[in-house]
Formats: structure tokens, C-alpha cells, sequence
């Protein structure tokens, strides 16, 4: 017995002399790659929020088509940093006359990473398996297509049931991306595509490396390998900048930690526009808000600038809508409810409802937090007694708010572009507008011309505002950190994708 | 001795067996259904239904138990719902990183602590004693995560000597390992090493006051001569028991440290998976911390038999 023991002592010992000794020599030893004065080759890239698997064709959030859309998957269009519809996998199209046919010309030469060859099949084959694979609601935005026609290799015709400018512009997000049929057996994990890079390694909730693929049809990455690494904390992502463990930080999710960087010559600091609306959502189908005075009160009482000084240091900018600077229909509509809390008070008084209590449901997000306080003193003013209660993010606020339509008031990020339809024109959506106004017009002018869409769209966004459907306190700014030597960071992000394919060394 | 570590072993398979029914039960009635949340915003009732039936969270709970448990019983913990890769190998990976990570800070936990509360114990009327007695109360009021941010802010922003934060497997890059290792060791072990050295210094302080030292002393031994010899072995074992209850407690604590220095250990797995309501990974984590924490029982009460031979002789 006493022999076993000192055995089992003995080996402990060594075990941590062996240990700590091995700690002593190589502190210190290790050295960053790129340190060395030569250009580097490969970028790291810090983000927010991993993706759950790479499959976005059955799981939601904005993080997978991050990652994914233009590095990897490619679409026929894609939207340029303006908001522009461009070629991409199309090198052309035509509208047929009664703007129901589509003819696209396809890029030639164009491989997928697995080696299989793009063709109009691929295009087929794409559209329709969203019809009959995908399992998000995203999906419905295919239902407008009738057929898919390959006519040659080189070129498809796609036949809609009604004409449909919103069809284009949704080629652009993740629904329009082109797939191999032979390479969709494990989307979660090993994604196939056009792009310029490959999916290297997959470590889920930690890093995402994209390898540059030798055959790619277009212009090589000046990157040749860019790592993606997830933070869930923005200090911790600040602290990797700090010491060079990433080269840029895209989308900053707390403004306050960036003096220290703006102050550096070694970083640039860029504050680009989204498309994610913070929204202050009234639940139209409920008491008070189903009263559009009480709604409209909601809105003279809140002073959106001064919100967004104090939540978000003033990053960002402020639109009354779901539509944003960057959406052919925007229009400025922030003069519609000023600040004016005696006017919320009368709007009050007139419904009845001076010494109101609500519910402020805030899910557990850093911009919520941020909003809640400064929105409830501010409601205060007016007389309404907002109580805060805390929703845990995604879990439970999905759960009682999205799914129960169980509360009064929430805030949200909503990150979909062009989403206010998606928003006001379905009764059974969380806010529960009554659309019967808007649903005539909403789709008059997805078939009209591009002329038409635009008006018809800016009617929309009015009828919305005028009806208080719900506030937005303001819109998203896209707040990139990164090396100055590294050039190329989308500076605004009006889509899903990070576009990396035009990162560069100085 | 044999049938004592049977019944231990008997009373591990029972706590175990209830545990995974807890587990599951609680997992089961907190809010939130991972259908809804793999679709999102995007969810419609038919898509929410279909994805229910794909993940099975739709049938009776009693099947969905059976069924995970026969898993856990050939180490298979199945599939994640969210990232649709088998769950065994990934926990696998992240119990290395976590038990890397708090063995390291033990061991210098102990090493420490072994030395300085004996010191304080025996020299308890001196000022070195006085001081390391009040430096280790200290130590042991500030929080690990608070201690990790510290270390960060001075040792990696501010002068850059080290990685604020990251991980990289020992085999992938061994001195590269090592320095991100350091810190947060450093900010694990530095609470711990505090509780430890009070357990060590009261545990020493009290052997000193037993008759048997007294009659060492006697026979002619000094004073630290009887210590060494007798004193020290029965010190031994309030400070093993200590040490075993506190690795537990530190599997559990490294969460917050894991996230600190982003480190993809079990704590950062269980956290990601719970908001995600990723029921199948946060019952299988669960239920291997358990299982750590029912092992490390285990290993302290047949230390104990065999350093304190009376126990050996009862049961």
C-alpha cells in the first residue's frame, strides 16, 4: 500500500514539476505570424454571434449568410455598397415586356469548389429546391416564380406568376444563392460554391477559415486565407485588436470602447450605415396600443436623438421607418412626430389615458439595455409608466413576444434589408398592423416598373407612419475596427453578407 | 476497503441515474422551443411543426429520455439540433480544454498554497505568518473573473506581454499554448491559491496542537523535524478533501474565466448551447460535469482510506 501511494505521489509530482517546467522555458517563446516585416497573406477578422451550423436554407439569423454570402456562395445579382443591383453569376439579363420573364446570361467558365462546373442547371436546380427544401419563411420569397427555363448552358429564363421588383433584389440575399445538386448532402457543415473562397475549417462557436480557391472565375481575393473568429463579449474582441490576435473588428457592438482606437494612427475606425432598424414595437392588436392616439403619443414623446447620444454615443442615424437611406424608396419621414411632449399628453388625455402603465418587454441584447432606461424616463414625462421587464435573447423573447404576441412594448434589432413588409404587411406579424390599407398598394407596386415600385413603396412607408404603427429609435451604424494597414472592410453592411473578397495588405 | 469503494461505487451509479432525470425534467420546463429558435423570426407554425418533428422534440418525454439515455450509456450523446454534428466528440475536445485549464490552476494552486500555509501556521505568531494569513483573506474576496480582467487589462493591453485572449491546442502550437494559458491560470490560481493556503494553514495549525506531536517532541524530535514526520501526513487529508470539493467548484468557476479569456472550454459550450436552447448538448454537458464532479468524490474518499489507515480498518 505505502509503495502504490508513493507512486501515485511521485508521478503527481513530475507530472506538475514537468508542467510548470515546460511553462518557465517557453513563456515567451511563441511569435505572431506577420511580425516579420513581410506582407501577410491571411487576415483575422473578429465578429459577434457565430453561426449555429452553415446551413441557412434551415436555420435563421443574419450569421450564416454573414459568413457565407459572397465568400462562398455566389448569387446571379448581387447588391453593391450603394444599394445597387449588379451582375454577378448573370453576366446580363432582359426583362421580358410584360416584366414576367426573366433572361439571364450566365458567366462561363465558372467552377464550384468541388470542381463541378456552373451551369443553367445549377440555376434550376437552385430556385426550386427553395421551394422544396428550405424550411425558413425566407422561402416565400420564390413563390412568385412559376417556372425556371434552362434555355442553353449559358442561359436560364425564370417565368413569374405576376410581375415582382422585390423578386430581383431577393436574387441578391441568401435565397438566390446557387448550389451544386451534388454537393447539398451536409450544408451545415461542408458548404459548396461559387465564390472565391472555400470553407477551410469549421469550429463551431469559435472560427470559420476561408481558403482561396485556385479555380475561381473571377479576380482573386488579395487575401489568401481570412479566418473569422467569434467573440461573445466586446471587450474580449476589443482586447484581441489591442494585443494583434485579429486584424479588424466587424460591426462593434459597444460604441463606448472606441476612443481608444480613434485616437490611434495604427487603427481606422468606420461607422457605415446597416440595414438593422432598432424598433421601439407597439402591439397593435392589444390594449393600449391598439389605440392609434396612444401609439402616436408614444411617438411625440420620444426624443430619438437623444436617445441615440446616450444609448449608442451617437452612432448611427435616425429613420422614422423600416426603410433605410439605402433602399430606392427611402424618404426622410423624421419630421412626421417631432419632439413634443405636450402634444403626447393631449393624444393621452384625448384616449383617455393620462397615468398609463405598461409593459416594456427588453430582450438581453447590448443595444436594448442600452435603450431601455433612457425611453422610460422619457415616456415618464408624458405620463406613462413603463415597467421593464427583462427577456432573455433569443429564448425566451421569441418565445412570449414573436411567438405569443404577449406584450405591450419591446425593442428589437431587425436586420432583414428591405424589411418593412415583412414588418406591416402581414396582420399575424408579431406587431399586428392592421396592413388592409397598405396590402393593395404594397402589391401594386411590386408590379409596377421600377418608376412605379418606388412611388408605390414611399406610400406604403407613409401610411405606416401616419398610422404610428411603431417606432424605430434608430437606425444601426456598421462600426468597423480594423489595422490601418488593412484595406477593404465593407464599410456599410445594407445586407446579410460580409463581403471579404476585397481585403488587401498595404 | 473493497466493499467500501463498492458502496461508493453503488451510491456514483444512483446519483447519476437521478441526475440525468433532473437534468432532463429542468431542461424541459425552462421557456423557449429550439425549433423556434433555429427559424427565427422566419418561423412559421408549418415550418415550426416540420423542424419539431426533424428535431423529435415533439414526442412523448418519456420516449425523448429513453432514448438519450440509452445514448449516455454507450457514450453517444447524439446530435446537436443546432449544429448537426454529433455531440460526443465535441465535448470530448472541450473537456480537455476545460480540464487542461483547471488541473494547471490546482497545481499551482497547491503549489503554492502547500508551502505558504505551512509557513503561516507554523510561524502563526510572526509577521510573515500575520501577513500571508491576511494576504490569502484578501485573495480569496476577489472574484476570478474580476482577477482576469485585471490580469488582462495590466499584463496584455497594457503592456502586451501576453495574449489577452484565445486558445490553441498544445499539440497545434506548444509555446503558443503555454502563453495563452498563463493568464488565465494565473487569474484561476490565484483565488484558489488563497482559499487553499487558509485550509492548509488551519489544517497545519491544528496537527500542531494534537497530543501525538507533542509526544514526537518528547522522544526528541524538533519541532519542524515532528511536523515534517507526523504532523503533516494528517494535515494531509482535511486539505485533500478541500482540494477534490475544489476542483469540482472550479470546472463550475472556469465558466466565467472561459469566457473572459474566450475559451473554448465546457463552460463557453454549456453557455452557447443554453441560449440557444440546444437541449442535447446542455444535458450532455451537464451530466459530464456531473460526472467529474461524482468521480472527484470518489478519488477523495479512497485517497482518505489509503492516507489514514483507521479508516481503512472501519466498514
Amino acid at each position: 500500500m505505502m509503495r502504490r501511494k508513493n507512486a501515485i505521489l511521485t508521478a503527481a509530482a513530475l507530472a506538475t514539476a514537468a508542467t510548470l517546467g515546460l511553462a518557465a522555458c517557453s513563456a515567451g517563446a511563441g511569435n505572431s505570424a506577420g511580425s516579420d516585416g513581410e506582407t501577410p497573406t491571411t487576415a483575422t477578422i473578429a465578429l459577434t454571434g457565430p453561426p449555429t451550423n452553415l446551413d441557412f436554407t434551415t436555420t435563421a439569423g443574419s450569421a450564416i449568410p454573414q459568413a457565407l454570402m459572397s465568400n462562398v456562395y455566389e448569387g446571379l445579382v448581387e447588391l453593391d455598397q450603394s444599394g445597387e443591383i449588379v451582375p454577378l453569376l448573370a453576366e446580363e439579363w432582359t426583362v421580358s415586356d410584360d416584366r414576367t420573364t426573366y433572361t439571364f446570361t450566365l458567366q462561363e467558365g465558372v467552377t464550384f469548389s468541388n470542381g463541378d462546373e456552373f451551369t443553367a442547371d445549377d440555376v434550376k436546380f437552385s430556385f426550386d429546391r427553395v421551394k422544396t427544401d428550405w424550411v425558413s419563411s425566407l422561402k416565400a420569397k420564390m413563390d412568385v416564380v412559376d417556372t425556371v427555363e434552362v434555355v442553353s448552358p449559358t442561359e436560364v429564363a425564370v417565368h413569374l406568376s405576376a410581375p415582382s421588383n422585390a423578386w430581383l433584389f431577393s436574387l441578391a440575399t441568401p435565397v438566390g444563392a446557387i448550389f451544386s445538386e451534388d454537393a447539398v448532402d451536409d450544408l451545415a457543415n461542408a458548404p459548396v460554391g461559387t465564390g472565391p473562397y472555400a470553407v477551410g475549417s469549421w469550429t463551431p462557436n469559435e472560427s470559420l477559415v476561408l481558403d482561396t480557391r485556385d479555380d475561381y472565375w473571377g479576380e482573386a481575393p488579395g487575401v489568401e486565407q481570412v479566418t473569422l473568429k467569434y467573440f461573445a463579449d466586446a471587450t474580449a474582441t476589443t482586447n484581441a485588436l489591442q494585443t494583434g490576435d485579429v486584424d479588424a473588428i466587424a460591426n462593434l457592438q459597444a460604441p463606448e470602447l472606441l476612443s481608444s482606437f480613434e485616437a490611434d494612427d495604427a487603427f481606422v475606425v468606420t461607422t457605415g450605415t446597416s440595414s438593422g432598424e432598432v424598433s421601439l414595437s407597439l402591439n397593435n392588436r392589444a390594449a393600449p396600443f391598439d389605440d392609434v392616439r396612444v401609439r402616436q403619443a408614444v411617438l411625440y414623446a420620444l426624443d430619438e436623438q437623444a436617445i441615440l447620444d446616450t444609448a449608442w454615443n451617437g452612432y448611427g442615424s435616425l429613420v422614422a421607418t423600416y426603410a433605410t437611406p439605402t433602399d430606392p424608396y427611402y424618404e426622410d419621414l423624421n419630421d412626421v412626430y417631432p419632439y413634443d411632449p405636450e402634444k403626447a399628453k393631449e393624444l393621452l388625455a384625448e384616449a383617455g389615458q393620462e397615468n398609463l402603465d405598461i409593459t416594456f418587454t427588453v430582450p438581453t441584447r447590448p443595444y436594448a439595455q442600452a435603450v431601455s432606461e433612457i425611453v422610460v424616463s422619457q415616456l415618464k414625462d408624458v405620463g406613462i409608466n413603463a415597467s421593464i421587464k427583462s427577456a432573455e435573447f433569443p429564448a425566451v423573447w421569441l418565445d412570449e413576444v414573436f411567438t405569443q404576441h404577449d406584450y405591450q412594448m419591446t425593442t428589437v434589432l431587425a436586420v432583414e434589408a428591405r424589411d418593412i413588409l415583412t414588418a406591416f404587411n402581414d396582420p399575424d406579424y408579431y406587431i399586428g398592423y392592421d396592413n388592409s390599407t397598405i396590402a393593395p398598394i404594397a402589391a401594386e407596386a411590386d408590379a409596377a416598373d421600377e418608376a412605379g415600385y418606388v412611388a408605390g413603396m414611399q406610400e406604403v412607408a407613409r401610411q405606416i407612419v401616419d398610422d404610428a404603427a411603431s417606432g424605430v429609435l434608430f437606425l444601426f451604424p456598421n462600426i468597423t475596427v480594423s489595422k490601418a494597414a488593412l484595406q477593404g472592410m465593407p464599410e456599410n453592411a445594407i445586407i446579410e453578407a460580409l463581403d471579404l473578397t476585397n481585403l488587401s495588405w498595404q | 476497503m473493497a466493499i467500501r469503494i463498492l458502496i461508493n461505487l453503488a451510491r456514483f451509479a444512483v446519483t447519476y441515474v437521478v441526475a440525468t432525470v433532473v437534468v432532463f425534467l429542468f431542461m424541459r420546463l425552462i421557456p423557449g422551443d429550439p425549433a423556434q429558435i433555429a427559424l427565427g423570426v422566419n418561423a412559421t407554425p408549418e415550418l415550426l411543426e416540420q423542424t419539431r418533428e426533424q428535431f423529435g422534440t415533439d414526442r412523448p418525454l418519456i420516449v425523448q429520455y429513453l432514448e438519450w439515455f440509452g445514448g449516455l450509456l454507450r457514450g453517444d450523446f447524439g446530435t446537436s439540433y443546432l449544429t448537426r454534428t454529433d455531440i460526443s466528440p465535441m465535448v470530448l475536445d472541450r473537456v480537455q480544454v476545460s480540464l487542461i485549464l483547471v488541473l494547471t490552476a490546482m497545481a499551482v494552486a497547491l503549489l503554492v498554497a502547500i508551502p505558504l500555509g505551512t509557513w503561516a501556521a507554523v510561524k502563526h505568531r510572526s509577521f510573515s505568518g500575520v501577513a500571508i494569513g491576511l494576504g490569502s483573506q484578501i485573495g480569496v474576496a476577489i472574484p476570478g473573473f474580476l482577477a482576469g480582467i485585471l490580469l488582462v487589462m495590466i499584463f496584455a493591453v497594457g503592456l502586451g506581454w501576453l495574449p489577452a485572449n484565445g486558445w490553441t491546442a498544445p499539440s497545434v502550437d506548444f509555446g503558443d499554448f503555454i502563453r495563452r494559458l498563463i493568464l488565465p491560470v494565473v487569474a484561476l490560481a490565484s483565488v484558489q491559491g488563497a482559499i487553499l493556503t487558509r485550509y492548509v494553514r488551519s489544517a497545519v495549525l491544528e496537527v500542531m496542537s494534537e497530543d501525538y506531536l507533542r509526544t514526537a517532541r518528547a522522544k526528541g524530535l524538533s519541532k519542524n523535524g515532528a511536523l515534517l514526520k507526523h504532523g503533516l501526513r494528517n494535515a494531509a487529508i482535511p486539505v485533500i478533501t478541500v482540494t477534490g470539493v475544489q476542483i469540482a467548484a472550479l470546472i463550475i468557476g472556469a465558466v466565467v474565466i472561459e469566457r473572459v479569456f474566450v475559451i473554448p472550454g465546457l463552460g463557453s459550450m454549456l453557455l452557447d448551447a443554453v441560449g440557444n436552447r440546444d437541449l442535447l448538448t446542455v444535458q450532455s454537458v451537464v451530466m459530464v460535469l456531473v460526472a467529474i464532479t461524482l468521480i472527484l468524490n470518489l478519488v477523495v474518499d479512497i485517497l482518505y482510506t489509503i492516507i489514514d489507515p483507521r479508516l481503512r480498518r472501519s466498514a
